[in-house]
């Protein structure tokens, strides 16, 4: 596997003219000039777990940006840069409602996505389950760099639920991509769209990712076309057009 | 996994006019049962999906007393099952069948 | 009290107890559900076979469209029996197509019967992708006027990705057997120890993730009892008061879960934030009647709110 991009590098190569972009206690906040614009910055650094405190500050930083847009007329691009451990696995954070702090993060980035703020997610290292969902894969499109690992469960772990035995499991994920961690996979399924190219400018290629935004959610389609989810999308288009007959 | 069909002939079809129906749930120990009223009037076939392998010669036999006692004619039954016992499954076929002659 | 015979009062069945069809049947105008990719249609995973598992002829949900006090409603039950509820490729596309439906056929409301443990580990990616593509059908359908409500009761609880979908509802409804949560006791235990989170401590397990909790800190807006006409009855009344999707909303919940860190940040078990919410004898609560209970809730100011 590639080795992972440093997010200072991956600044630097976005921000050629420099940045205000932070991170504390593995949280990423901050902009940029970008374009003619600017562009806002949110994320998870350095394998950090998400926790409720974690989740509202990042959904602060999205909706002051929304605020922003909305009394400026001039609606940011957000990227939500993520090299995240899985949400924080605690007694505590369930206590305080963490499935409605996640919830409240991935509607922000909805919310502004509704508004016009182009979103987009950038995978650069692991990610998992309900950290992955209230960020990278609450935006429109989701870009990842090489040597990202984004999973919903390692293989051990799921050898353990499952009850399988782990080789067969490793036998399995080499021709399976539907259940099988790793950037291949979740490229397969149609949960990124696309994996950029390190050699070249990371800012022009974000540009273009978006100029070119697609026009509504087309991470089935693409679970179709890359083999990743076959059916997903002939399912969902059936419910669609049974719920439209009389 | 293993899968079984079997076909029989019934001496009457099966009363009722409802087309489609369900029961049960696939969990452990448990089934279900889809039945649809698409064969001619003294067909039923009876296709069965089990997470269980090596019990078709019980599963033969659960069938055709099901036959004998619901004359189920006209059904195509098809069976996901979790592993439910002998018991059980005459139960959901018998409820299902009711459910059909509604 | 709650009864399961098929034969006596549908609306009296157990929610918990009943299948999702079950539910559905029942909480809808009689005779008026009708099923969208049913059973026959034999939607099922093509992915458990490699595991060899069997399989279910409606992979575990139930969508499809009805009447509910007249009004047309879409709606979809998990059923928490079979896999856990959990989403799979095909489950999770059901409800994606039934969210995207909604902007077409603009019924009253959505509504998602949740039991679900999370994601399918043997569809994982699937599973995960799913959910992400639920919560935006979900902020589309809101952000069109069409509330989505969520009715969580069931004996897989809303769990996991289950969980995250449910906080992106404008409104929910919960019984006491009702579980919100993201990680679950078994998933926390495995990872973190028993020291933890012993997750064979059911009591503890209510204070932190049950219905009642739930209800008394804002995370749900409804607390109903353990039967289909109860959650018929919360369902209705929420569909009227559904908040915007909007930035004032979204606003108004980061200032809600904000304060709420602030104020009970610190505490370690329910009922020491039930405490801090003005609730005089907090070991009460678990035993609490409903009506008792429903008492308790009108004295919280933090428990009613337009900020989801």
């Amino acid at each position: 596997m590639p080795a992972k991009m440093p997010l200072d590098a991956i600044l630097a190569a976005l921000f050629p003219a420099g940045h205000a972009v932070t991170v504390a206690e593995g949280l990423i906040t901050g902009e940029g000039p970008f374009g003619d614009g600017r562009l806002v910055v949110v994320g998870i650094d350095g394998d950090t777990a998400l926790g409720v405190e974690g989740a509202l500050m990042l959904s602060r930083a999205v909706l002051d940006a929304v605020k922003a847009g909305e009394s400026s007329g001039s609606r940011a691009p957000i990227l939500v840069a993520v090299d995240s451990d899985s949400q924080r696995m605690s007694r505590r954070d369930e206590l305080l409602g963490l499935n409605e702090c996640l919830a409240h993060l991935a509607k922000a980035l909805l919310l502004a996505d509704h508004l016009g703020h182009p979103t987009v997610g950038l995978i650069y290292g692991h990610s998992a389950a309900g950290a992955f969902i209230a960020t990278a894969l609450a935006t429109r499109v989701l870009a990842a760099l090489p040597g990202a690992d984004p999973s919903v469960m390692d293989l051990p772990s799921v050898a353990r639920v499952t009850k399988l035995p782990l080789e067969k499991l490793e036998a399995m994920a080499a021709s399976t991509p539907v259940f099988a961690p790793g950037l291949d996979n979740m490229v397969a399924t149609g949960a990124v769209h696309v994996v950029l190219d390190p050699g070249q400018p990371l800012d022009a290629q974000l540009r273009a990712l978006i100029a070119d935004l697609p026009p509504g959610d087309i991470r089935d389609r693409l679970g179709r076309e890359r083999g990743g989810r076959p059916v997903a999308q002939v399912i969902a288009e059936r419910v669609v057009s049974q719920a439209r007959g009389t | 996994m293993e899968s079984l069909t079997f076909r029989h002939t019934t001496q009457k079809a099966l009363p009722g006019t409802k087309r489609e129906a369900i029961i049960g749930v696939v969990a452990s120990g448990n089934l279900e049962v889809l039945l649809e009223r698409v064969l001619a009037p003294d067909a039923c076939e009876i296709a069965i999906e089990t997470a269980i392998n090596g019990y078709g010669d019980v599963w033969e036999a659960v069938v055709a007393d099901f036959v004998a006692r619901a004359q189920p004619g006209g059904l195509r039954i098809s069976v996901n099952d979790g592993g439910a016992r002998p018991d059980t499954v005459s139960l959901r076929l018998l409820q299902g069948v009711r459910l059909m002659e509604d | 009290m709650a009864v399961t015979s098929a034969s006596a009062d549908p609306t009296r069945l157990s929610w918990y107890e009943a299948s999702a069809r079950q539910r559905v049947a029942a909480f809808l105008d009689a005779d008026t559900f009708q099923e969208f990719v049913g059973p026959a249609e034999r939607a099922m995973s093509p992915h458990l076979p490699l595991f060899e598992l069997p399989r279910a002829f409606d992979d575990g949900i139930v969508v499809g469209r009805g009447r509910l006090d007249g009004r047309p409603v879409l709606v979809a039950a998990q059923e928490g029996r079979f896999m856990g509820g959990a989403f799979g490729e095909v489950h999770g596309a059901k409800l994606v197509g039934l969210l995207r439906a909604a902007g077409a056929v603009t019924p009253a409301a959505v509504l998602i019967l949740f039991d679900t443990g999370g994601v399918r580990l043997q569809e994982a990616n699937a599973g995960e992708t799913a959910i992400a593509e639920a919560m935006r059908a979900i902020a589309e359908v809101r952000a069109a006027g069409i509330p989505v409500i969520g009715l969580i009761g069931g004996r897989a609880g809303a769990y996991g990705g289950g969980g995250l979908i449910a906080g992106t509802c404008a409104r929910l409804a919960v019984s006491e057997g009702g579980r919100i949560s993201v990680s679950g006791p078994e998933v926390i235990e495995t990872n973190k120890g028993a020291e933890e989170f012993d997750s064979r401590d059911r009591a503890l397990v209510w204070r932190t993730m049950g219905g009642k909790h739930r209800r008394l800190t804002g995370g749900a807006d409804a607390y109903v009892a353990d039967t289909v006409a109860a959650f018929r009855q919360a369902a209705l009344a929420l569909i009227d008061r559904a908040p915007a999707f909007d930035l004032a909303t979204l606003e108004a919940e980061q200032a809600r879960l904000e304060a709420r860190l602030a104020r009970f940040g610190a505490c370690r078990d329910g009922a020491e934030i039930w405490v801090r919410l003005g609730v005089n004898d907090p070991d009460a609560v678990p035993a609490m009647t409903d009506a008792a209970f429903a008492e308790t809730v009108a004295g919280v100011p933090e428990a009613s709110h337009d900020a989801r």
